[in-house]
C-alpha cells in the first residue's frame, strides 16, 4: 500500500480467526488506520488480496455489508440519535418494526436508550462514540473494526467502550480488529496481537505470548516503552 | 417646511399607503415578488442540477463550468439586462419569442443573475461536507446512491441559504429588469397616485422612477416594503446557517 512515492504498508500476511478480538497495535502513523481503511475496502491496496473465510471477497458491497467501521472520531450525520443508529439497517432495506427493535437494542447495550430523539450533534464526546458503536453493531457484523475507538475519551467511557466490545464478543462472536496504542487496552481485552512498525508487521502472537515472551527484540523494545519514533 | 418635516410627512404618508392597502402599492409589490419568486424556482432547479453534475460526475469540460460559475457570481446586472434586450429584440436570436418589455423578460434576465449565484453556494455547501461523512455512509453498508443522497441531506440548510440568497438578489435587483422589463405601469389612475397597476414595474425600478417623479412618500412606502421583505429573506437565512 502506498500514497504517492510513500509505502505504508508492507509484506502484511495473517489471519485473523473467527470470533477473536485482535489488537493492531503500534505507534502512531505506522499504518494501523490504513490497515483497517484496506479491510473495508476504503482504500485498495497495490498488490496482494484480503480472503473472507478463506474465499476471495464476493463483492465490495456484499462484502462490507458483513462487516462495519468504527473511526476514532466518528462522523455523525445531522439527524436524531435514532436515526444516526438505525442509517444501516434502513439501507439494506429492514422492515421498520425491526428497525426499532434493533435500535433500542443496540442503544441499551451502549447505555443510550432514552436519547433517541437528542440531535445526535448535540451528545459529548463519550456519548457520541457510544452513539456511533451502537451504529456499528445495531446490523450484527460479522466483522467489527475499531480504530482506536477509546482515544480520547475519559476513563468511564474507555471502561464502558471495553464492556460492550467484550460484550459484543462473547454474545454474538463477532469478530473484532482492534487498532490502537493503548497497551493496557490490549492486556485486558485482546485474544491475539499484531505489531506493526513502520508499516511492518513485525509479528503476530497470543496475548500472553507477545507479553510474556515476544518473538521479535522490536516487539519487547515497543512494548516496553523503549522504542523512540 | 423644513427637511425634517419634509421626511416626517413623507414617512407618515407613506405608512398611509402600506396601511391602505394602495392598489399602485400592492400591484407592484406583486410583480416583483411574483418576476423575483419565479426567476428563483426556475434557477433552484438548474443550480441543484449542475451543483450535483459538479459535485458528483466526471464530465469534460467540468472545470470550465465551474469557472464561468463563478464569474456569473458577480456579473454586473446593467450588463445582464442589455445581454437579455439583445438577446429577445425583434432582430435578436430569440427575437421571435416577442418578450420585450414583458414579466418573461425580466424573469429570464433574473434567471440569468441569480442562477450562478444560487449554484455557487450549493457547491460550497456540498463541498463543505467532511469526506468521513460519506466513508461513514460507506462503511455502514450504503451504496454510492446513498452517500449521494446523505451529502445533499448534509447540505440541505447550505442550499435552503442559497435560494434564499438568489431570491433576495433577485428582489433587490434593479439594473437588468428595468432595461428588459421598462418599468411600465398601466394608463390611469388608481389610489390617488396618478399610475394604473404595475405591468413590469416593481419595488426598485419604481422607486427609481418615484424619486424622479418627485414623489418621495410613494417612493419611502415601496422602500419600507423592499426592505422588510429583503430583511424577511434575510433573517430566514440566517435561521437556516445557524441551523446547519
Amino acid at each position: 500500500m502506498a500514497f504517492g512515492n510513500k509505502e505504508v504498508l508492507r509484506n502484511i500476511n495473517f489471519e485473523i480467526k473467527e470470533g477473536e478480538i485482535f489488537a493492531l497495535i503500534g505507534p502512531s502513523g505506522t499504518g494501523k488506520t490504513t490497515f483497517l481503511r484496506i479491510l473495508n475496502f476504503l482504500e485498495k491496496p497495490i498488490k496482494g488480496e484480503i480472503k473472507y473465510n478463506g474465499m476471495k471477497t464476493p463483492g465490495v458491497l456484499d462484502t462490507r455489508r458483513r462487516m462495519s467501521l468504527l473511526f476514532q472520531t466518528p462522523a455523525i450525520f445531522n439527524k436524531s440519535v435514532f436515526e444516526n443508529v438505525a442509517y444501516g439497517l434502513k439501507v439494506r432495506g429492514i422492515e421498520k418494526k425491526i428497525v426499532e427493535k434493533k435500535v433500542n437494542e443496540a442503544l441499551n447495550i451502549v447505555g443510550l436508550a432514552g436519547m433517541e430523539n437528542q440531535n445526535a450533534r448535540t451528545l459529548s464526546g463519550g456519548e457520541a462514540q457510544r452513539m456511533a458503536f451502537a451504529r456499528a453493531i445495531v446490523y450484527d457484523p460479522e466483522i467489527l473494526l475499531l480504530d482506536e475507538p477509546t482515544a480520547n475519551l475519559d476513563p468511564a467511557n474507555v471502561t464502558k467502550i471495553e464492556e460492550i466490545i467484550k460484550r459484543i464478543r462473547n454474545e454474538r462472536r463477532t469478530t473484532i480488529v482492534l487498532a490502537t496504542h493503548n497497551i493496557p487496552q490490549v492486556r485486558r481485552i485482546a485474544d491475539r496481537v499484531g505489531i506493526l512498525l513502520n508499516g511492518e508487521l513485525i509479528e503476530v502472537n497470543s496475548k500472553d505470548g507477545i507479553f510474556s515472551k515476544p518473538k521479535d527484540a522490536r516487539s519487547e523494545a515497543f512494548l516496553k516503552g523503549e522504542m523512540i519514533y | 417646511m423644513s427637511s425634517a418635516d419634509f421626511l416626517i410627512q413623507g414617512i407618515i404618508r407613506a405608512f398611509e399607503l402600506i396601511f391602505s392597502l394602495n392598489p399602485y402599492i400592492l400591484s407592484i409589490t406583486g410583480v416583483s415578488i411574483k418576476v423575483s419568486g419565479t426567476a428563483t424556482i426556475l434557477a433552484t432547479f438548474t443550480a441543484i442540477l449542475l451543483a450535483f453534475a459538479i459535485s458528483f460526475l466526471n464530465f469534460r469540460g467540468k472545470q470550465a463550468l465551474v469557472t464561468l460559475i463563478n464569474t456569473g457570481m458577480g456579473l454586473p446586472p446593467v450588463f445582464v439586462g442589455l445581454f437579455v434586450f439583445l438577446m429577445i429584440v425583434p432582430v435578436g436570436p430569440l427575437g421571435f419569442l416577442d418578450i420585450v418589455y414583458t414579466r418573461e423578460a425580466m424573469i429570464l434576465a433574473q434567471y440569468i443573475l441569480i442562477t450562478p449565484i444560487i449554484t455557487g453556494i450549493c457547491l460550497a455547501s456540498i463541498k463543505a461536507v467532511p469526506q468521513s461523512i460519506i466513508e461513514t455512509v460507506h462503511t455502514l453498508g450504503g451504496t454510492q446512491k446513498d452517500a449521494v443522497i446523505e451529502t445533499l441531506k448534509e447540505a440541505r440548510f447550505g442550499m435552503i441559504t442559497a435560494i434564499l440568497a438568489g431570491f433576495g438578489r433577485a428582489l433587490a435587483e434593479v439594473g437588468a429588469i428595468l432595461i428588459v422589463g421598462g418599468n411600465i405601469a398601466y394608463t390611469g389612475s388608481v389610489g390617488g397616485i396618478g399610475e394604473g397597476l404595475s405591468k413590469t414595474r416593481t419595488l426598485t425600478t419604481a422607486i427609481t422612477s418615484e424619486t424622479s417623479k418627485g414623489d418621495i412618500s410613494t417612493s419611502i412606502a415601496l422602500g419600507i416594503i423592499l426592505i422588510s421583505l429583503v430583511l424577511s429573506v434575510n433573517i430566514l437565512a440566517n435561521y437556516f446557517q445557524r441551523t446547519d
